[in-house]
């Protein structure tokens, strides 16, 4: 017997993940949904006796989507005709989400609702009739309180022994009404979801579906089409006002019969502490504080400690001696034995990197991630420094990508895509290739730095002033409407560990399966050009550009090893200044300018998957003499003024 | 001089036909001939022009007609969000309204329902005098979301939204006529109470909202 297909939908926020991994406890794979970057975990469970495969989508508001995670939800729904469909909400809420309720009951789908975060909503005084409501929209109704595994025995019986019964949707006015009539009757296709259903949303001006009509009904699409736009020409509003209106209505009429509305105001030290994050003061002081957390964690503990053992013990003292020994032996060619444990092998070099270096700064930075993500503070900060973005071209939101860049640029430009407008996306990229140093990076920067504060304010004031000024001359000169924001600040909650663990294992898992190819990559081709001279040729055409910012020739080599990985070139320029090879003032300036300088190979390809080939490359061609013009002028200022460093 | 009320029926047409439609119009769509008395009075005052099939508003008509049309389009804002008239009875309660609405008056009333910028029918209302200097002497039933204090509340009375996809964002987040809203925050950002929910947004959104103001 095939397993049947249980698919859990609902608004971002209300515990949906939770109750998916509750009911799957074998067998979770975690993959990109065909043609996008969204993830889709899926699972099997055995509930009840019975095989399920339970798939979990990203949050969806309503059937018309406004997002590519909303697009990706709907097309589980439509395309892989779940048996199921399991419908979470937030109790607390349950006036707002009802109205999704009522689509998806509309749409003919097989529809559980679970009301989570029962608990949080009991805490308020608020009541909820369960049976009430079960018999008011007439589909089966459960409680639970995910985090803590309650609810889930009558969840499990209601999924196993579903049973259809008639359930109530919304009413339309007259002229809906004798519009779905009659367009009920030319629809003669078969669809994934109600023929009433799509008609909706084809009056909602719905692309995808009217595509779908039209591939469906060759002879009759002229009348239909003939018959909606008629019906739309007689509304004075957009069409997803007009439904939007009645859903609600029918969505607060069954919320008022089935629901005692909370009597007090919750100000427990959770919304107290919420308030602070987006005080103008306290909230300053709370996102310097994070950040400082934030640099122990992953700059000291990560960048430092764990690298150090890492780096010095595992690989110096055990793996690459016995790496060494094993190549020489089996292979008797110098030239070749270079290829793989040279000063630049892919062993000694490549692969210690990956593990030794960049594993423990990004797990730790992945880790810190998801629990700041999980605890609900992004939104917050997001809301915090809206304001401030919008002077930059961007929004609060962008928030998000930014700080992901601390991490990993790469990472950050793909999640660029979730940003609104055409504008922003271009101008995130940008700062991101141009501003924001990786976490790999930062990591080797402050370690050379480490000591001088006086050279890491310097770097890190120049690094900021740049960010700030080239988005506000990219907002300025880049045309594009003006960004909204708007974003649901979710209650503060605390992390799960079970659940930070496993999104740091696939963020993790994701950078190595892009990464670790490119360093091998990398070596290869340092190996490569180094034998044929072309390396050679390609940094004495940098020595002069290099010198020209009066840094000594040997950083030549930092910087073209720094377009294969941002880090190589921090840490090129590490050994040479431990070799002395480096004043006070040339340091700062070759770590600036390595700073500003062109991203990464991985980044660079993809900001221009991204962004397309022009605008990727008109980043390199401005980043790059731009990044030398800025390390020219700081080392003439730093010289002019007898800046000791 | 007080126009007569067939009269600013024709300044209304004409205004909306070339401001909104782009359409020249002849008198013969107007169902009209040259010597009707409310035409002769309007070319009399040198308000219209007609040259060969088009007429067209002239000179003083212009003002005169986008004042008319801002006084239907309140009266309607007013009918509805105010008097709580159903949209039937709307329109045509609105047509005999703007006749009496006087200049003093209609500024009154723009300032009593918050300088909408929207008819209900999402037509745009010509700006008054008034709406530059966002007068407050008579304090509005119905505002602007940010014309209220931080702690504040209010019911939403509609949505001016500024195309489809930003309705479709502010119904994703709960916000739609008829529910209780508060304002919580207003610096850095807007942070608002719908329920059991809070959003963030910019001015530009919360603008949009337009609100009965709540004890």
């Amino acid at each position: 017997m095939t397993p049947k297909k249980l698919v859990i939908v609902g608004s971002p926020n209300v515990g949906k993940s939770v109750i998916f991994n509750t009911l799957t406890k074998r067998y979770v794979t975690v993959s990109n949904y065909p043609g996008t970057t969204v993830e889709v975990m899926r699972g099997k469970a055995k509930i009840e006796g019975r095989e399920f495969e339970v798939v979990d989508t990203p949050g969806m508001y309503s059937l018309s989507p406004m997002t590519e995670e909303e697009r990706v939800s709907r097309s589980i729904l439509l395309i892989e005709k779940p048996e199921i469909v399991l419908q979470v909400v937030d109790a607390k809420n349950l006036e707002r989400m009802l109205p999704l309720t009522l689509q998806l009951i509309e749409a003919g789908l097989s529809l559980v609702l679970d009301l989570n975060f029962m608990d949080e909503a009991q805490k308020l005084g608020m009541k909820i009739d369960l049976s009430g409501l079960e018999a008011k929209i007439g589909i089966p109704v459960v409680a639970t309180v995910a985090t803590e595994g309650k609810g889930f025995n009558l969840l499990k019986k209601r999924l196993a022994g579903y049973s259809q019964r008639s359930a109530q949707s919304v009413d339309y006015d007259q002229i809906i009404a004798s519009s779905i009539r009659e367009v009920e009757n030319l629809l003669k296709g078969t669809y994934p979801i109600s023929k009433r259903s799509i008609i909706t949303l084809l009056l909602q001006e719905d692309a995808e579906i009217e595509s779908l009509v039209r591939l469906k009904e060759v002879q009759d699409y002229p009348s239909i089409k003939r018959i909606i736009q008629e019906t739309r020409n007689r509304y004075s509003h957009p069409m997803n006002y007009v439904f939007g209106l009645y859903r609600q209505k029918k969505a607060s009429q069954i919320a008022d019969l089935v629901t005692t509305p909370s009597s007090f105001r919750n100000l427990g030290p959770g919304e107290r502490l919420s308030r602070w994050m987006m005080n103008p003061f306290a909230g300053l002081f709370i996102a310097l504080l994070t950040l400082f957390g934030l640099y122990l964690f992953v700059g000291v503990f990560g960048a430092q400690i764990s690298v150090d053992f890492l780096e010095k013990v595992v690989f110096g003292r055990y793996i690459n001696p016995f790496m060494i020994e094993v190549v020489r032996r089996t292979i008797p060619w110098h030239f070749l034995q270079n290829l793989f444990v040279g000063e630049y092998g892919i062993i000694t070099l490549g692969i210690r990197y990956a593990i030794a270096i960049i594993l423990p700064i990004v797990a730790t930075f992945f880790f810190a991630f998801s629990i700041i993500e999980d605890t609900g503070y992004l939104p917050r900060l997001a809301m915090f420094v809206d304001r401030f973005f919008k002077k930059i071209g961007l929004n609060g939101r962008a928030v998000i990508p930014i700080v992901l860049g601390f991490g990993c640029d790469t990472m950050a430009t793909i999640t660029t895509r979730t940003l609104e407008t055409k504008k922003e996306r271009i101008v995130a990229s940008f700062l991101l290739a141009l501003a924001i140093p990786c976490s790999a990076q930062l990591g080797v920067i402050l370690a050379l730095l480490a000591g001088k504060p006086k050279s890491f304010s310097i770097w890190a004031g120049v690094v900021a002033l740049n960010f700030l000024f080239m988005g506000y001359l990219a907002s300025r000169v880049l045309p594009g409407e003006k960004p909204l924001f708007y974003m649901e600040v979710p209650p503060l909650r605390w992390p799960k560990l079970s659940n930070v663990l496993s999104k740091t294992y696939s963020r993790v898992e994701w950078y190595f399966k892009e990464v670790l190819p490119i360093f091998v990559l990398a070596s290869i081709l340092i190996w490569a050009g180094k034998i044929t001279g072309v390396f050679g040729l390609v940094i004495r055409g940098v020595e002069p550009l290099v010198r020209g910012i009066g840094l000594p020739s040997e950083a030549a080599a930092a910087f073209l090893y720094g377009f294969f990985r941002r880090d190589f070139g921090a840490a090129g320029l590490f050994d040479l200044a431990k070799r002395g090879g480096l004043s006070g003032v040339e340091l700062v300036v070759a770590v600036v300018t390595l700073t500003l300088f062109v991203p990464c190979i991985a980044q660079f390809s993809i900001t221009i998957k991204e962004r397309g080939l022009k605008t990727g490359l008109a980043m390199v061609a401005f980043i790059f003499p731009f990044a030398f013009l800025v390390g020219f002028l700081l080392n003439l200022a730093l010289n002019l003024l007898g800046v000791k460093l | 001089m007080k126009l007569s009320d067939e009269a600013e029926e024709i300044l209304e047409t004409l205004w909306i036909s070339a401001k909104e439609k782009k359409q020249n119009v002849d008198l013969n769509y107007l169902k009209l001939a040259r010597d009707d008395p409310p035409v002769k009075e309007l070319l009399n005052l040198g308000y219209i022009a007609i040259l060969g099939d088009e007429t067209q508003l002239a000179g003083r008509g212009r003002k005169e007609a986008e004042s008319i049309v801002r006084r239907h389009r309140l009266a309607e804002r007013l009918m509805l969000d105010v008097l709580d008239l159903k949209k039937e009875l709307m329109n045509e309660a609105a047509c005999k309204f703007e006749h009496l609405l006087y200049k003093e008056v209609e500024e009154s009333v723009c300032t009593l329902l918050g300088h909408p910028k929207v008819c209900p029918h999402g037509k745009s209302i010509p700006r008054g005098r008034c709406c530059g200097k966002m007068d407050r002497a008579i304090s509005p039933v119905v505002s602007s979301l940010i014309e209220l204090d931080a702690g504040q509340r209010g019911r939403i009375v509609y949505l001016h939204g500024k195309n489809d996809k930003e309705l479709q964002k502010l119904m994703a987040m709960g916000i739609l006529p008829g529910m209780h809203i508060q304002i919580i925050q207003k610096f850095p950002s807007y942070l608002l109470q719908i329920g059991q929910t809070q959003v963030a947004m910019d001015e530009k959104m919360a603008e949009d909202v337009y609100v009965r103001r709540e004890r």
